[in-house]
């Protein structure tokens, strides 16, 4: 952490109002006030919801409920049973009509498995179970209560709320995030001028678990009204700061606030806690209010339902679950004012467009754009780049796009990955200010998305090789066991031959003792020829590791020697006389009996 | 005549030198690689389909260190033949069609209460992916099945069907000209009729 | 009845495209191109329409062949800058055909042929107005003296009659035209003190010729101006960055001051070198040609840099008078090596302890 800013140098920074920046950014038109003018309204009771079973970062809780079940306004619909499941609750009092696939929240229009409730009209709550003083109960109990509430961050990532605040590192600064950099969402903006209280209670409780050495609430300085509301709530603790950040996009990333306010960043391999810093949404502060104050899940949040194709843009209060005609239905939507019907979920930089108007408002959903016919023009195909690197200088995280997209275009994935592709946060600022109108993000998510499913195949790859040379070499084990086996069935055929047959015990009894008699013969005949144990002697060597075995081959030695000695002495006497041949043939003569 | 001789010299001492230079660096720098077959084999697909004509990813492995073309893996389709071509140094070549063409993943799954317990198709399966008994039902392990197709030919009821995988939005490729949209259309929603 | 459209993020786009880009770039021209039109004549604005008439044609034509959207690519106007960059360079009453090869050339060969707009090693205008220095020298040095020094009484069709004849209407060749009142051939005032220099004269002796008034040389100066001024309205408007310009000027004149404080008879002042000659307009619409020049900020003032310390040195002992085409187009050659070098940090990551990243950025 040498290279950045240590905490007194950044309070005395934050106290003179002079934050850092990150490099980059850029200043689109942001189009607020065409929603966050009026009040946030509340929706009808929907008739329909439709709640996906997996709304945030990590895997599907169980579900608990069957089809059929009656439900009531809160009740959970499945069950945290592992650290990354996060549980859904009933928004509406009502009937489960279907636990089947429904259209996910997801640019894909692809299908997921969602719990459909229709409404009985009544909204009848279940008996929620708040922490009576939050302030005396242990950690876990509240992040128990947290995590009982289904919350996951409501900025937009949807990682689960409990396990972020389960942290044992030192933190510095709790950073309260109510910057909502992109344009047009004034979702948090409402719900920081409306509730700045809860939101400030939500804070408490986050203060209580983490213990923070400063709290920072950081918010762009383009909504002064939150701004004051926030800094009136928070102005009896000492430690908590209200910061006015420049207005610049994508300021409210979570990477970017931190570097804005403290200078440090964020390891690319690691996690906010590891620059001492933790960041949460005021969306989520509210919510954990909510869950621990009273005992609420999360079942409601507020979407800016904006775009100039509507009559009456706004905020407001959804159900989860609430499927996004409705929401139109209730701003007025005007189909004759765009060319082509679209609409995005999230903002005009990072939303994604939806495939069907039965989507579901989700956990994350902040925002529903519909824009008119010129508002938003849709781009035309794509230019040459002209390498003017404007998308260099508008990254906020020093990437090279141009030659990531050169890279992820000729899908040279590793060339890509080398210019730090999975760095991209997928903020759009540089395909924003593109003249050449490359759609960049869209690349590199094609890049990414390939390359893990290169990753994931490569892994399956190697898992079926493994399992391949398993199988191969299971199989040459039982071809090895059926030859045993085999060889086994056949000695035991063959005892049983030898239990019944004499014959066959004579026979080798014979070839035994014929075998006995010829070693006797060789003996006596190198004892008596001295031609012969001559002969025997120079085969010696080759025969000696038999020999030293047994008892009748230690006479043979001694018999050997005294031949060797004789035959020397032969040797002498006559010069010639050797026969190669019949050496080899004495030689075997010792050879056979000792082996056999 | 001296000067054709000092240009003789001068020549072989470069040569030399250079020679010398080369030799050096190639001892300096050589580079331990993994043998030519376990980096060919770490591409292929590990499907074990035996499309290739080889029984086995391994085996065609062999093969294409041996010179055999690098086109006639079809599961792995053009990205393993254009990793193949960059290990071997070989122009990319279209995917060999009297192999089979490249198709989207698809598993095998047994129709289960037509499986008459032959395990024939088990003895068939290269990585051991179905699960059963003698007499007993069997079933495919979904994540364990590679889609090779060979288990399909050996069943005697033909209860086997190879299925597409389902694409799920964790793993989507961002392929906006597959996104479903057919049968939704605004003119469904109430929203029309206000006006 | 229409299907939802869907699309990636981001929907929001800046609304100014390479199009207007190089509108913009073309527009940042006009108060030089009045001003330059003023002290030469109209034959400025006919090599100019020469010049662009001929890039768009052919870039039309090229693209018609390669079968590709032509009127989508003729939209971006590049083709169309590159001829007026061009025009403006070339002399003033050049044979017409200079500008129509050296504006084939600038389309056809340095841009189509290495795959178009985005794909050129090369600035397209700088690679014709060499290849034209080289291959025609006498044209291509045949300026003018400023209008106002002229004896002649030289009207539009005189200019006309020139481009296209090599003779005014009176029947004067351009050699004639070139002399002077006290019979000295006019040159331009690089090119004269250059001359000078050689004959042995000092610079200070070669400054106190009617077409210098000190070191402003007359009407190349007030251009030089207007040209600068139309750039830093580009830089105002986001169109360029000031990376290249700023390094360019300012190596350019660190370079001139360290001569000039050498040897002053010997070496012309900053200013000279700064008010004559294309420094100006090569540092703001030459240099900053996107597709041509480095991609990262470190990378453009180092590119800058060495293109401004480039023209200094050919300028004073090149054999050329002026040295920014040269320059400009060495750099061009070292754009990736540059590019490779100057990759900047990565939010997360550790800084790079490469040598040539530490020791080249100043």
């Amino acid at each position: 952490m040498s290279m950045f800013a240590d905490y007194d140098q950044i309070m005395e920074r934050i106290a003179t109002q002079r934050l850092w920046d990150f490099p980059g950014g850029v200043h689109p038109v942001e189009r607020k006030s065409l929603s966050n003018q009026e009040s946030i309204a509340r929706l009808p009771l929907p008739e329909l919801v439709h709640i996906p079973v997996k709304q945030h970062i990590g895997v599907n809780g169980e579900i608990i409920v069957n089809v059929g079940d009656k439900v009531l306004r809160g009740q959970p619909l499945s069950s945290s049973d592992n650290a990354f499941s996060v549980p859904v609750h009933a928004s509406v009092s009502g009937e489960i009509i279907a636990i089947d696939e429904h259209v996910a929240a997801h640019p894909s229009g692809l299908k997921e498995l969602t719990i459909s409730i229709r409404s009985d009209g009544q909204d009848t709550p279940f008996n929620y179970e708040p922490l009576s003083d939050y302030s005396t109960r242990s950690k876990a109990e509240i992040i128990s209560a947290i995590c009982k509430a289904g919350i996951s961050g409501m900025g937009g990532a949807g990682f689960p709320t409990h396990l972020k605040s389960n942290n044992v590192k030192p933190i510095e600064f709790l950073i309260i995030n109510g910057i909502e950099c992109e344009p047009y969402i004034t979702a948090d903006d409402r719900l920081m001028r409306e509730h700045a209280w809860q939101i400030r209670q939500g804070i408490d409780i986050l203060n209580h678990l983490l213990q923070p050495k400063q709290v920072l609430v950081a918010v762009e300085d383009n909504k002064p009204e939150a701004l004051k509301t926030l800094s009136i709530a928070c102005q009896q603790e000492d430690h908590y700061q209200v910061v006015s950040v420049p207005t610049k996009y994508p300021a409210g990333g979570e990477k970017q606030l931190i570097q804005v306010l403290t200078s440090r960043e964020v390891p690319s391999d690691g996690l906010p806690v590891d620059v001492g810093c933790l960041m949460y949404n005021v969306g989520t502060c509210y919510a954990i209010a909510d869950a621990v104050i009273e005992g609420k899940p999360l079942i409601e949040r507020v979407v800016t339902v904006t775009g100039e194709a509507l009559a009456k843009p706004r905020n407001v209060w959804a159900r989860i679950g609430t499927p996004v005609k409705d929401l139109l239905t209730f701003a007025e939507y005007d189909p004759n004012k765009q060319s082509y019907p679209r609409i995005i979920m999230g903002g005009p930089m990072m939303g994604f467009t939806l495939s069907s108007v039965q989507v579901p408002v989700v956990k994350i959903t902040n925002c529903l754009l519909v824009p008119a016919h010129k508002e938003l023009p849709l781009v035309e195909d794509e230019r040459a780049c002209i390498r003017c690197s404007a998308c260099a200088d508008a990254c906020p995280v020093s990437l090279l796009p141009q030659q990531m997209f050169w890279h992820s275009k000729a899908k040279e994935y590793e060339k890509a990955q080398e210019y730090n592709l999975f760095d991209c946060i997928e903020c759009g600022a540089c395909a924003y200010v593109c003249p050449s109108e490359i759609p960049l993000v869209h690349y590199y998510r094609k890049a990414k998305a390939d390359i893990r499913q290169q990753q994931i195949e490569k892994e399956k790859a190697e898992k079926a090789r493994i399992r391949f040379e398993a199988r191969k070499a299971r199989l040459q084990r039982e071809k090895e066991e059926r030859e045993e086996k085999h060889r086994k069935a056949a000695e035991a055929r063959k005892q049983a031959m030898n239990k019944d047959g004499g014959v066959a015990q004579d026979k080798i009894a014979a070839a035994l003792e014929r075998a006995k008699a010829k070693k006797a013969a060789a003996q006596a005949k190198a004892q008596t020829s001295p031609d012969e144990a001559k002969k025997q002697a120079q085969s010696v060597p080759a025969a000696s590791a038999t020999i030293v075995t047994s008892q009748d081959d230690k006479q043979a030695k001694v018999a050997a020697a005294i031949a060797r000695a004789k035959a020397k002495k032969q040797e002498r006497a006559k010069q010639q006389e050797s026969a190669p041949a019949s050496q080899e043939t004495s030689a075997k003569k010792v050879d056979k009996p000792s082996n056999e | 005549m001296t000067l054709t001789l000092i240009a003789i010299l001068v020549v072989s001492a470069i040569a030399l030198i250079f020679g010398a230079l080369l030799g050096y660096a190639s001892i300096r720098f050589k580079v331990k690689s993994d043998p030519l077959v376990e980096q060919i084999d770490n591409i292929l697909p590990q499907t074990q389909c035996g499309q290739c004509g080889y029984p086995g990813c391994r085996p065609y492995a062999e093969a294409i260190a041996n010179g055999d073309e690098i086109n006639k893996c079809p599961p792995g389709g053009e990205a393993t033949i254009k990793q193949l071509a960059d290990l071997m140094g070989k122009e990319p070549k279209p995917l060999d069609a009297a192999h089979g063409v490249e198709d989207i993943k698809k598993v095998a799954f047994i129709r289960e209460d037509e499986c008459i317990g032959c395990t024939k198709c088990i003895q068939a399966c290269p990585v051991d992916a179905i699960l059963g008994a003698a007499k007993q039902m069997h079933t495919v392990i979904i994540d364990e099945c590679t889609g090779c197709d060979l288990c399909v030919d050996p069943c005697p009821v033909d209860c086997i069907d190879m299925v597409p995988l389902n694409d799920k939005s964790e793993n989507w490729q961002w392929d906006f000209t597959q996104v479903p949209r057919s049968d939704e259309n605004l003119g469904d929603i109430p929203v029309r009729q206000l006006q | 009845m229409s299907k939802l459209k869907v699309a990636s993020s981001p929907h929001h786009h800046n609304q100014r495209d390479t199009g207007q880009v190089m509108r913009l770039v073309a527009y940042a021209c006009i108060p030089g191109i009045m001003l330059q039109t003023w002290y030469f004549g109209v034959g400025v604005l006919i090599q100019i329409a020469l010049c662009m008439l001929t890039a768009i044609v052919t870039e039309a034509l090229i693209v018609e062949l390669r079968k590709k959207n032509t009127e989508r690519v003729i939209k971006d106007s590049s083709a169309a800058l590159a001829g007026l960059l061009l025009g403006i360079c070339l002399p003033p009453l050049a044979p017409w055909w200079i500008a129509v090869i050296g504006s084939f050339f600038a389309i056809a060969i340095v841009k189509q042929a290495y795959g178009g707009l985005g794909f050129n090693m090369f600035n397209p205008a700088m690679a014709a107005y060499v290849m034209l220095l080289i291959s025609f020298p006498v044209q291509m040095t045949s300026w003018l003296p400023p209008i106002s020094l002229a004896e002649l009484n030289f009207s539009i069709l005189d200019a006309i009659y020139t481009v296209f004849t090599g003779f005014t209407i009176d029947g004067y060749s351009i050699e004639q035209l070139r002399v002077g009142a006290d019979g000295v051939s006019m040159a331009t005032p690089l090119d004269h003190v250059k001359t000078s220099l050689v004959e042995g004269y000092t610079v200070q002796e070669a400054l106190q010729t009617p077409i210098m008034s000190g070191a402003w040389g007359l009407g190349w100066a007030q251009i030089a101006i207007a040209y600068l001024v139309g750039g830093i309205a580009l830089i105002k408007l986001n169109v360029i960055n000031w990376h290249i310009p700023g390094s360019m000027i300012l190596a350019a004149m660190l370079t001139a001051l360290i001569l000039h404080l050498a040897d002053s008879s010997q070496y012309a002042s900053p200013a000279f070198h700064f008010l004559n000659g294309s420094l100006v307009i090569g540092a703001f619409f030459i240099a900053t040609d996107p597709v041509s020049a480095a991609t990262t900020n470190k990378g453009r003032l180092i590119f800058g840099a060495s293109i401004g310390v480039w023209i200094i040195i050919i300028r004073t002992w090149g054999s050329y008078p002026d040295a920014v085409a040269f320059a400009v187009i060495l750099m061009n050659m070292a754009v990736p090596l540059i590019d490779y070098y100057t990759r900047p940090r990565t939010y997360g990551h550790k800084l790079k302890t490469s040598a040539i990243n530490n020791s080249e950025d100043d």
